[in-house]
């Protein structure tokens, strides 16, 4: 990969905002040999398997080219071939052989409660839970990754109960099975496609990922939503929608665009449309906070 | 007789394994298990329930839409408020471009890996720049990977894979074009989300569903954009993944008489008109070949064989759920759903059969073309390669009603009809995910949410034996399959794919409390 290639990819869709000195045009595809792919286990917690759907959704580089160009995916649920003890002996072979030269992606966050209340596979008869799994492959990995918003914070399988008692599994972030190590925060509800590539590209080139307090990335995470919203004009001249549907800043149904860091309305989703863009609003989906913002919730209105 | 474990099945959502006890390389009994619980419900309650739209999609990142418009039926019914006509159409544009982007990546990206020869890649002569460029790949990771775990990941993540004689298609032209349109398919996916995307914000996870209907007047840009996407993942379907799954039905004719069940049920889905029953796929049962109308009062669940210390054969609405990791005799965190006492199957085979029974005109035509094309009789089609060719008829008949109902939109017209939350209320919403029935359950007290409770498609087809020890659809699909070699067991593991199970569906904490009676159906 050159810098400009480098360049392009980290940017995304939007290299222009990241680097305004740079405005380039698809450079040709040039493939390397096998040792210039980077291993990467992805290993899925208490996830819904979003952000791996997410992932999929890349635009530039699409998902073919992430698959042969710039990582070999040695581990995924839902996009490896390999099946039970095929998969699984992947992971044991990786750990027998003392393997270092990996990164370790976490997607889902892990259960405290009980290793039974999400495994992967078997070992010697018995299944093994994924906080085991995280454990041990953390260990050699040369970077550990979370993305999305399970695997960074928790999100809702850790959310707060409102009817008070604990948490039913006891559900947290990868961090607190890995209380020393260094977080690298991809959050999101799910994670933008260009945010986990760029990341990771960042990483296999050994470059430096400037993070904020939470972990993430500066170059995606720096700004508000409201910062770059479409509707910061309407919110300017006090012009606010009352219920979904109508035209105007999404402010009083809600959004938390004010309170929360990514660059959606810009970056948009598969190139065509974002959250506040579509009248919905943001929801926060990238904080540590979510799903609880305070006492409300998402939204505070019993009409719209 | 020899016990067989795989886990985890991969290329489907989710934490999944099955337990094969095997006699003389046949399946002689199966148990399929969930390995993964979250606490969804639980969570739920005592929010906004304008928040559970949101929340409930987080259920499933595959089936995301699903989730959030039976969550905004179900708000809905509640509130006594039914979509106006944009809402109608916005949504079954939302809902019907994730059904083909969730029905190509089953097939292609899932799913073909268990026949399709991958390495039919290394013996491509052809001109094509993109296969050409994966053959360069292919053998660079072979001449770059030699040994230990290295050799293994080679062509990750489409290899390791099972290895036994006939697994694969051998026939070049097949697996070439299969590896093509495998590629393309990826793109075409990719481009059914963008037009989710277009009118319901994001994808997984949608912003622009809210109850009511949706969030955003449509204008004349989207709606155009949205036929010129739906062009070209028309002609994919009609041109590649159509004939590829008739190709596959004539290669691997084994696979019509194999994974059978036959009980099917459906909620039915995308409402095509003003009235509550007006729905393009019809709600309904086939039971042993016959139809019967749908009663919401015959569902029970069952926990005998689940991980939880609740009492067994509640009615949902009643039911209860205590997760309880150690209980004795339990092997999966999926409850037992059953109609009647009787295990269902559903999914796009069930909407197909319950759609074809009821005499639906464009469901009738576009099987008996299919059958005709692949030399199937309508028995051998509620079999495993069913499923394949029910996902396929499904989307050449959605590519033709997005194109009618982008037509009907009103551009510049609301989107929605306004909802207020009720002190108290109850809702429901019945419909259907790519993977089959879903339904939503809500009751509110004091404007906040008091039960949620969902029963999702997975829970039906993963489900365990139940309190009379009758095994779940997939259990009972999995009996009599063939199993070559039992380090090797690539037949078992083909026949759960066929499901397209959603394990984040399947699991989550059931709580909830009032008679479906109550409730009215939406």
């Amino acid at each position: 990969m050159n810098r400009r290639e480098f360049i392009r990819i980290v940017g995304g869709a939007t290299a222009f905002l990241a680097f305004p000195e740079v405005l380039l045009a698809g450079t040709k595809l040039t493939l390397g040999k096998a040792s210039s792919r980077t291993a990467v286990i992805w290993l899925q917690g208490q996830s819904c398997s979003g952000d791996s759907v997410s992932l999929l959704n890349a635009g530039d580089p699409d998902i073919a080219t992430l698959l042969t160009n710039h990582i070999s995916l040695h581990f995924h649920q839902t996009l490896s071939t390999a099946t039970g003890d095929t998969a699984i002996n992947v992971l044991l072979k990786t750990l027998d052989e003392g393997k270092k030269d990996y990164i370790l992606v976490v997607e889902g966050s892990i259960p405290q409660k009980s290793e039974a209340f999400c495994t992967i596979g078997e070992v010697e008869g018995k299944p093994r839970g994924v906080h085991e799994w995280v454990t041990l492959l953390a260990k050699n990995a040369k970077a550990v990754v979370a993305v999305g918003t399970c695997a960074t914070y928790g999100c809702i399988p850790g959310a707060r109960l409102r009817s008070g008692g604990e948490n039913p599994t006891g559900a947290a972030s990868v961090w607190s099975v890995l209380p020393n190590a260094k977080q690298i925060n991809i959050p999101g509800c799910p994670a933008h496609p260009d945010w986990i590539i760029g990341s990771l590209v960042h990483l296999i080139m050994g470059k430096r990922l400037k993070l904020d307090a939470y972990g993430r990335p500066l170059l995606y995470y720096k700004s508000t939503v409201h910062d770059k919203c479409e509707h910061l004009q309407e919110y300017r001249h006090d012009r606010f929608a009352d219920s979904w549907g109508d035209k105007g800043c999404l402010y009083r149904l809600g959004c938390l665009g004010i309170d929360s860091n990514c660059d959606i309305p810009v970056r948009k989703w598969l190139g065509v449309n974002s959250c506040t863009g579509c009248g919905g609003g943001c929801i926060g989906c990238t904080e540590p906070v979510f799903p609880d913002t305070g006492v409300r919730g998402l939204f505070p209105m019993k009409k719209a | 007789m020899s016990k067989i474990i795989i886990d985890p099945i991969s290329r489907i959502e989710g934490h999944l394994s099955i337990e094969l006890d095997v006699d003389a390389g046949v399946v002689k009994s199966a148990r399929v298990r969930g390995d993964m619980f979250r606490g969804f419900e639980q969570i739920l309650i005592g929010r906004n329930p304008f928040d559970a739209v949101q929340i409930a999609q987080r259920i499933c990142g595959v089936c995301p839409i699903s989730h959030g418009i039976e969550s905004s039926r179900c708000v809905e019914n509640a509130c006594g408020a039914t979509p106006n006509k944009n809402g109608r159409l916005l949504r079954n544009l939302a809902l019907a471009s994730n059904y083909l982007q969730s029905h190509i990546l089953h097939f292609y990206h899932l799913a073909a890996l268990d026949f399709v020869d991958i390495t039919a890649i290394l013996a491509y002569s052809g001109n094509d720049e993109k296969l050409n460029y994966l053959k360069a790949w292919a053998k660079s990771e072979f001449a770059g990977k030699k040994a230990g775990v290295d050799a293994m990941t080679a062509c990750a993540p489409f290899l390791p894979r099972y290895t036994g004689e006939g697994f694969y298609i051998k026939d070049a032209e097949f697996n070439i074009a299969a590896i093509a349109h495998y590629v393309q398919g990826l793109g075409i996916r990719m481009k059914a989300h963008r037009m989710v995307a277009l009118f319901a914000g994001r994808v997984p996870h949608a912003i622009g569903l809210v109850a009511g209907g949706m969030a955003k007047t449509p204008d004349k840009a989207t709606v155009e954009r949205a036929g010129t996407i739906l062009s070209e993942i028309s002609n994919f379907v009609n041109t590649a993944y159509t004939p590829d799954v008739v190709a596959l039905a004539k290669t691997l004719p084994a696979y019509a008489e194999i994974g059978k069940f036959g009980d099917f049920l459906a909620y039915g889905e995308f409402p095509d008109g003003p009235e509550p029953g007006d729905l393009y796929f019809p709600r309904g049962i086939v039971s042993a070949g016959k139809r019967q109308a749908f009663d919401p009062s015959k569902i029970t669940e069952q926990v005998l064989h689940s991980r939880y210390s609740s009492p067994s054969n509640l009615h949902p609405s009643q039911g209860q759920t205590e997760p309880q990791p150690d209980k004795q005799g339990a092997y999966t965190w999926i409850k037992a759903p059953r109609y009647g006492g009787k295990p269902m199957e559903v999914g796009p085979l069930a909407r197909i059969m319950v759609g074809y029974s009821a005499g639906n005109p464009d469901i009738k035509k576009e099987v008996d073309t299919f059958t005709a094309a692949a030399g199937l009789t309508l028995a051998q089609l509620q079999s495993a390669i069913g499923r394949h060719a029910a996902r396929a008829i499904e989307s050449k008949l959605l590519c033709r009603k997005i194109a009618g109902w982008l037509e009907q939109v009103d551009v510049g017209q609301k989107p929605r009809t306004e909802c207020a939350i009720p002190e108290t209320g109850e809702g429901v919403g019945l419909g259907e995910a790519a993977r089959g029935a879903l339904g939503h359950w809500i009751s509110v007290k004091n404007g906040k949410i008091d039960r949620y409770q969902c029963i999702v498609p997975t829970t039906w087809n993963a489900s365990p034996c139940d309190d009379s020890g009758i095994p779940g659809p997939m259990e009972q699909a999995l009996a009599g399959v063939p199993v070559s070699d039992e380090k090797n067991p690539m037949e078992a593991a083909r026949i759960v794919r066929t499901f397209d199970p959603c394990l984040a569906c399947a699991i989550h904490c059931v709580k909830a409390g009032r008679e479906l009676a109550r409730f009215r159906v939406c």
